[in-house]
């Protein structure tokens, strides 16, 4: 089986094997059949589609609304800014203007989110390399953000919250203390990461120089997000396209050029620190006011194609409406970022131990289901 | 929890009502006390549910106090088998194998919407199994999309009394007519 | 770069384009041959530098397949969109692209498996998502199964 996938003859002294869709470290269903010698690698191909579940061709037959429950099931780690990616295609394409209330809501439960994400990226990061610590310690605190979720939103970890036209509840009135709560433990929890896992040297040599892709190779193949700022890629759809209430906002893209493991690791614990900034700038502003617009009871886009893109945590996402004006869309594509993020996968492995491959994957952030939609 | 405290199972009911040997009944005490208590499942985490999963196992809603130490990461060595996250028809073989090689006694649990019946990809999608008792016999239900830890732990317990109620003497099929 | 601008450099590149500047990006449709040059000049000028492919996918109108190309430059942040119409259902072929944009290679792959247009020169043309032995392509507008999908 793993023989016809592999290209070329098999020289002496080589193999090919399944890392395959059950295994601890692939962070879900990824199937990679690799050709080793010995313990390097020397070709990695990715199998995908063991969690393809046709979401593009059931949009086809929902209404917009019931299509947000779907794109929460994508990448599932950034649930709320899925749904916003949705919602603003919608709110463009019909030209209604959400209110101002709205869009500072959004954007403080959009980094709130993405600091969830990325501490749970650092939990797996760790278990990956061996630290066991980590996935306690970086659990601990994300619970304190689903805590803030459950009590505006409802649910924990797949909320719908964001619907066309606004918000499908106004925040909870505990929503500013607690969040400000958080973000005094948060501080004080965050050097703890650094000397756990940052300063520590079998980490550091396990990473640096590891899993190299330059800036022109991040380009041409997409890779966005934190892994192609990691390259000095700077590719964030916050700053040079903004949406909701991120004009307003004073922040930094955090850009290092190296391309290893390493730099694409430093640039996540960075971001947390950044979030937390716009959060602070944001949340005792928030303007009284509707927390929806009037929408009609049917949403009917006008014929013609949307496209529009919001930064997921793990890169740029992309939402492509085809309408005919019905109140099901003719065709929706999802631009993933984990789809463009794996095809490079084989040029930074190739040469390397097993090992590597595993840190490369773990620092990449894969999400499986989002790559497979 | 309180034995009465579990109040939905009929399931259950009837299998105490079908009784057990009198003379085997210490030692089968004794190994099912063994077994509930010290389950230890295999790392399999398909989508979303699995983050649930991971969130059950970390500080602050412990199940490692419930006897599932450590994950197994080969099936020959694990006891159950947690089915979380939607199955395709592309990872059902896979699944079927991982069930085949692994040892009795198995239990499984289907943990989630998509596991029971295919949850929100029910209607309209080609490529999803509509629950996952199409390919293996299932022993707990656990709905929600996805199910809160604290459900998790009630299906660990419930599976906990399944597993309190099994005979050496004479084994019981998981489900009636599979 | 403003959209006329734009317009004027890519009407100057390949003249027998239709360039349409109402809509949200500028939107350039060429004819199916004519793809894989649009797509080199477009990269390689030193004035438009489009380096960034963002997005590929096609798109089935019941009687022909449309292909879509977003692209983006990271020196000059504008964007446009090139297209071409494929008239042929039931042999549909174009040039791939992924020696301009070696990104685009799992995109046409997925491309091949749920629409079943075929890429000329692509370097490993595969099916990616769905089996090897699956009959039919899902996201075509007639695809139809009757036992797997429940309808609704």
């Amino acid at each position: 089986m793993a023989e016809e996938i592999i290209s070329g003859q098999l020289e002496e002294q080589e193999f090919s094997i399944n890392m395959g869709p059950q295994h601890p470290s692939t962070h879900g269903v990824l199937r990679m059949v690799l050709k080793l010698k010995g313990e390097t690698v020397k070709e990695v191909k990715p199998q995908l589609g063991y969690i393809h579940r046709g979401i593009e061709k059931m949009t086809e037959k929902l209404t917009y609304p019931q299509i947000i429950h779907l794109t929460d099931r994508l990448d599932y780690l950034s649930a709320h800014i899925l749904n916003e990616a949705v919602c603003l295609t919608v709110e463009n394409a019909i030209e209604v203007e959400v209110p101002e209330r709205v869009k500072y809501i959004r954007t403080i439960m959009d980094e709130l989110n993405r600091i969830a994400s990325h501490q749970l990226w650092w939990c797996a990061f760790g278990m990956d390399l061996g630290a066991l610590t980590s996935f306690f310690y970086g659990l601990r605190d994300r619970e304190k953000i689903l805590d803030i979720f459950e009590e505006s939103c409802g649910a924990r970890l797949l909320v719908s919250y964001n619907v066309p036209g606004g918000l499908m509840n106004d925040i909870h009135p505990n929503f500013q203390k607690r969040v400000k709560e958080f973000i005094t433990y948060f501080r004080k929890k965050l050097p703890e990461y650094d000397a756990l896992l940052t300063g520590n040297p079998i980490m550091q040599e396990r990473t640096k120089g590891v899993g190299m892709l330059t800036k022109e190779q991040a380009i041409a193949y997409g890779v966005t997000g934190p892994s192609g700022r990691g390259s000095g890629f700077s590719c964030d759809v916050r700053k040079h396209q903004p949406y909701s209430a991120y004009s307003k906002v004073d922040f930094k893209e955090i850009l290092y050029p190296e391309g290893d493991t390493f730099a694409r690791y430093k640039v996540r614990i960075d971001e947390m620190w950044e979030s937390m900034k716009i959060i602070e700038q944001l949340i005792d502003n928030i303007p009284e006011g509707d927390y929806t617009a009037k929408m009609k009871a049917v949403i009917k886009l006008p014929v013609g194609e949307y496209y529009q893109r919001v930064e997921a945590a793990r890169g740029e996402f992309g939402v492509y409406v085809v309408s005919d004006g019905n109140k099901t869309p003719y065709r929706m594509k999802f631009r993933s970022p984990n789809f463009s993020n794996l095809s490079a996968i084989n040029l930074m492995a190739s040469g390397q131990k097993i090992a590597d491959l595993v840190a490369i994957g773990g620092s990449m952030d894969f999400v499986i289901p989002d790559m497979d939609r | 929890m309180k034995e009465e405290d579990f109040k939905d199972n009929e399931t259950l009911e009837l299998f105490k009502k079908e009784g057990g040997n009198v003379l085997l009944s210490t030692v089968d005490a004794l190994i099912n006390w063994g077994r509930s208590n010290s389950i230890w499942p295999l790392t399999f985490a398909t989508s979303c549910c699995g983050i649930e999963m991971m969130a059950a196992g970390a500080s602050r809603h412990d199940f490692a106090r419930f006897g599932i130490e450590v994950y197994r990461a080969s099936p020959r060595q694990a006891d159950v088998i947690v089915v979380a996250g939607t199955i395709t028809n592309k990872m059902a073989p896979v699944l079927k194998r991982l069930y085949d090689q692994m040892a009795d006694p198995k239990y499984v649990i289907a943990m989630g919407a998509c596991a029971i019946s295919g949850g929100p990809f029910f209607y309209n999608s080609y490529h999803v199994i509509k629950g996952v008792d199409h390919v293996i016999p299932v022993d707990v239900y656990i709905p929600g999309c996805p199910p809160r830890p604290e459900a998790l732990l009630y299906g660990v317990m419930q599976l906990q009394r399944k597993i309190k109620l099994d005979t050496i003497g004479k084994k019981k099929a998981p489900a009636v007519d599979f | 770069m403003e959209k006329e601008k734009l317009k004027d450099i890519i009407q100057s590149m390949i003249s027998d384009v239709e360039i349409l500047t109402d809509k949200q990006f500028l939107e350039v449709t060429v004819r199916t041959d004519q793809v894989l040059k649009m797509a080199e000049l477009l990269k390689n000028s030193s004035e438009t530098s489009f380096d960034y492919l963002f997005c590929e996918s096609a798109v089935d109108f019941n009687d022909h397949f449309m292909m879509v190309y977003h692209l983006d430059s990271t020196k000059f942040r504008h964007q446009i969109v090139l297209k071409t119409k494929i008239a042929d259902r039931e042999n549909p072929v174009v040039d791939s692209v992924c020696a301009v944009w070696i990104g685009a290679e799992y995109h046409e792959r997925e491309i091949f498996d749920l629409f079943g247009i075929r890429f000329n020169n692509h370097p490993d043309l595969r099916k990616i998502f769905l089996d090897n032995d699956w009959v039919g392509f899902p996201l075509r507008k007639d695809y139809t199964d009757p036992i797997n999908i429940v309808e609704r």
